[in-house]
């Protein structure tokens, strides 16, 4: 197993790495002058000149490259000032710490991760699993039918209806808000629960659906049928040997699902009027900001890699099978 | 053979003779596309120390029987009719509960592929061990003596040592002697074996049929073995019952049915076995046509559409009424006994020879 994860975190670091190259040498390749465009329109040869000089783009390119990539494990000095580790470089823009903004943005994005997460798991395992538990019941075609319409839903068209209801007409709630979890974890909670619980509706529905038709994959399997012809209880071969093998599709997913809620949700932060990760990609991307984009960019390859390494582990916990190899 | 001998529709007996005692059983499954009538009114008898082979096409309802008798089929979708007694007690009114208590206890199956049919999530020791500390208390370390002990009974090497592993690293042959040694953890008096040997080469599958005799002599169970491989059964089985589409169509001691077939069926079926010492050149003879439809069966006898003697049986009978089986060594079919005894002699024993 430690094998197993030395292996997995070597191959991550060597795709970060060429994630990182191939962005860079994009980035490079296209047609657009970063130090023309900061200059705006009275520019004098003079002042583009300090400017590419400060952006350091008439650098060789190996060169600037290199100073990126190094920057990340050990850091870097600008002309403004020092950019420590891990340093993923300074805006053209704004010339703010790339890492700086990130980690600036990230609560937000995390904190809606965590809360969606919390809820959707919770709920959405829950009700699936009854759901398979009282296959054909009432309580099934409710479950089925609302998370079939809901999971066709979309942030978007939830979110403003939520906001309408709950704060424009009513006065219920405030406008959603970010307030650091350390300062005020009520406050934290009660800015961030609309966003949060529309997210939620829409993956729980998913996750619902998702986790009824495993269980019921997994109570057809012959080993389940094997634990109650040995005269274990209802209950017992449910939990104990349905459960786990439903499982593995479902981590599958989720791990795809929290890699993408961590890398930032532009489409939630617009509806609701936050400031996350998933904008500031959109602005680095808009303004050809080179080094924000790459930032972003290498900050949500991050958590996909480690979320496929932690799937794998959850894999390896879950399935005997998968351990040997 | 006196457990051949009761009628048809009686009552089921309560002497000490007849341990496990199926009557009129019909099991029907509804589906989308109407009901289907997997056992439509079978009856046997099997005794203590005694082996029951039942032999059938896929879909004969063997398989459907079995897990009726253990009780599980979907309640949902399934009606059982008729009667099921298990040493006096009724089944097919039974609880879920009673149902529980009874399922590994007094009564076990062995499935047919043990890769699937073993969870690949917990230990073979596991597996082993929980029937018996839920039916008899005992604790895990008790449970765990005896889960070495059938494993080594079964013959599996080191089996303190194999107690430990996962289904995935048993063979094929150790994973069907774990899944016997499961299924005799709590001495069941009933043992049903589904198809116990299919999966395995003949060198595994001989020394399983011998294990399964041996314990049987040990430990005084009843078995019914189902299978459709006629050399296996007359190597286990002291009854034979021969089902098609949901019904016994003949019946008798295993001597009896396979030397001396009465039913158009058993005749096919015995004439599409390979022999060994046959002349390599010589065609088998496979029965024509393929299983019913158990949604719509056919009229009168099922197997009229594919039989090859409905000619010699007077008017429309085969087509329009179903035959019988009578009581003892019996075959459900409108040909007369002379007749039979005629067609065997004539046609069906110079094919078997």
């Amino acid at each position: 197993m430690f094998q197993f994860i030395i292996r997995r975190t070597v191959g991550a670091v060597v795709t970060l790495f060429l994630i990182g190259a191939s962005t860079f040498f994009l980035f490079v390749a296209a047609p657009s002058d970063y130090a023309s465009l900061a200059c705006g329109k009275d520019c004098t040869p003079t002042r583009l000149e300090e400017i590419r000089t400060a952006l350091g783009l008439n650098l060789p390119i190996a060169q600037q490259f290199w100073d990126f990539m190094s920057g990340i494990v050990m850091g870097r000095d600008f002309p403004t000032g020092h950019c420590a580790a891990p340093c993923l470089g300074q805006s053209f823009y704004s010339g703010d710490m790339v890492w700086d903004t990130i980690m600036d943005r990230f609560p937000l994005t995390l904190s809606l991760t965590v809360g969606a997460l919390t809820v959707f798991l919770i709920v959405g395992l829950g009700a699936g699993m009854v759901a398979a538990y009282k296959r054909g019941s009432v309580t099934d075609k409710i479950a089925t039918g609302s998370s079939m319409v809901l999971s066709s839903f979309q942030i978007y068209f939830l979110g403003p209806i939520a906001l309408t209801v709950l704060v424009y007409q009513t006065g219920w709630m405030e406008d959603p808000k970010y307030v650091p979890f350390t300062q005020d974890p009520v406050g934290w909670l009660v800015g961030l629960s609309i966003p949060m619980v529309v997210m939620a509706t829409i993956f729980t529905a998913q996750y619902t659906r998702m986790a009824r038709a495993s269980m019921i994959e997994q109570l057809a399997e012959e080993h389940v049928r094997t634990a109650r012809a040995k005269g274990m209880s209802q209950k017992y071969v449910f939990f104990r040997y349905a459960w786990r093998g439903s499982l593995i599709p479902i981590v599958t997913v989720l791990g795809i699902d929290i890699s993408a809620l961590l890398g930032g949700g532009v489409v939630t932060e617009l509806t609701f009027s936050l400031q996350g990760i998933g904008r500031l990609a959109v602005n680095g991307a808009v303004t050809k900001d080179l080094p924000l984009t790459m930032g972003v960019m290498l900050f949500g390859a991050f958590f996909i890699l480690i979320l496929n390494i932690l799937t794998d582990i959850v894999y390896a916990y879950i399935d005997p099978r998968v351990r040997l190899s | 053979m006196t457990t051949l001998t009761k009628p048809e529709g009686a009552p089921a007996p309560t002497g000490p003779d007849s341990f496990l005692s199926v009557r009129d059983l019909k099991v029907q499954f509804s589906t989308e596309d109407g009901i289907v009538k997997a056992v439509d009114g079978l009856s046997f008898d099997v005794e203590r120390g005694k082996t029951l082979g039942i032999v059938g096409e896929s879909g004969s309802g063997k398989s459907v029987t079995n897990l009726t008798i253990l009780g599980l089929h979907n309640p949902a979708s399934t009606t059982v009719d008729g009667e099921i007694v298990l040493d006096g007690k009724e089944l097919v009114t039974a609880t879920e509960k009673e149902l529980e208590q009874l399922r590994g206890n007094k009564m076990a199956m062995i499935f047919q592929d043990p890769l699937t049919a073993l969870s690949p999530y917990y230990t073979v020791g596991r597996q082993l061990s929980e029937p018996y500390m839920k039916h008899t208390g005992a604790s895990k370390k008790e449970a765990r003596d005896r889960a070495v002990q059938m494993l080594e009974k079964v013959g599996i090497p080191q089996p303190k040592t194999r107690f430990d592993d996962y289904p995935h690293q048993f063979s094929g042959g150790m994973r069907q002697r774990a899944m016997i040694a499961m299924a005799l953890m709590c001495d069941p008096d009933l043992l049903i074996a589904d198809e116990p040997t299919t999966a395995l080469d003949v060198t595994v599958q001989a020394q399983i049929l011998d294990l399964l005799k041996d314990l049987q002599q040990e430990f005084g169970s009843a078995i019914i073995f189902i299978t459709h491989d006629l050399g296996v059964i007359s190597n286990m089985a002291d009854d034979l019952l021969v089902m098609y589409a949901g019904r016994a169509v003949e019946r008798g001691t295993v001597k009896e049915v396979l030397r001396t077939p009465q039913h158009p069926y058993a005749w096919g079926l015995l004439s599409s076995m390979p022999r060994l010492d046959g002349d390599i050149d010589e065609a088998l003879t496979p029965i024509p046509g393929s299983p019913p439809s158990l949604l719509n069966p056919p009229t009168g006898c099922a197997f009229h559409p594919r039989c090859a003697f409905t000619g010699e049986v007077s008017g429309s009978l085969c087509t329009d009424a179903r035959p019988s089986l009578a009581d003892g060594r019996a075959s459900a079919c409108h040909l007369s006994a002379e007749q039979k005894q005629t067609i065997f002699i004539d046609k069906i024993q110079p094919r078997l020879r």
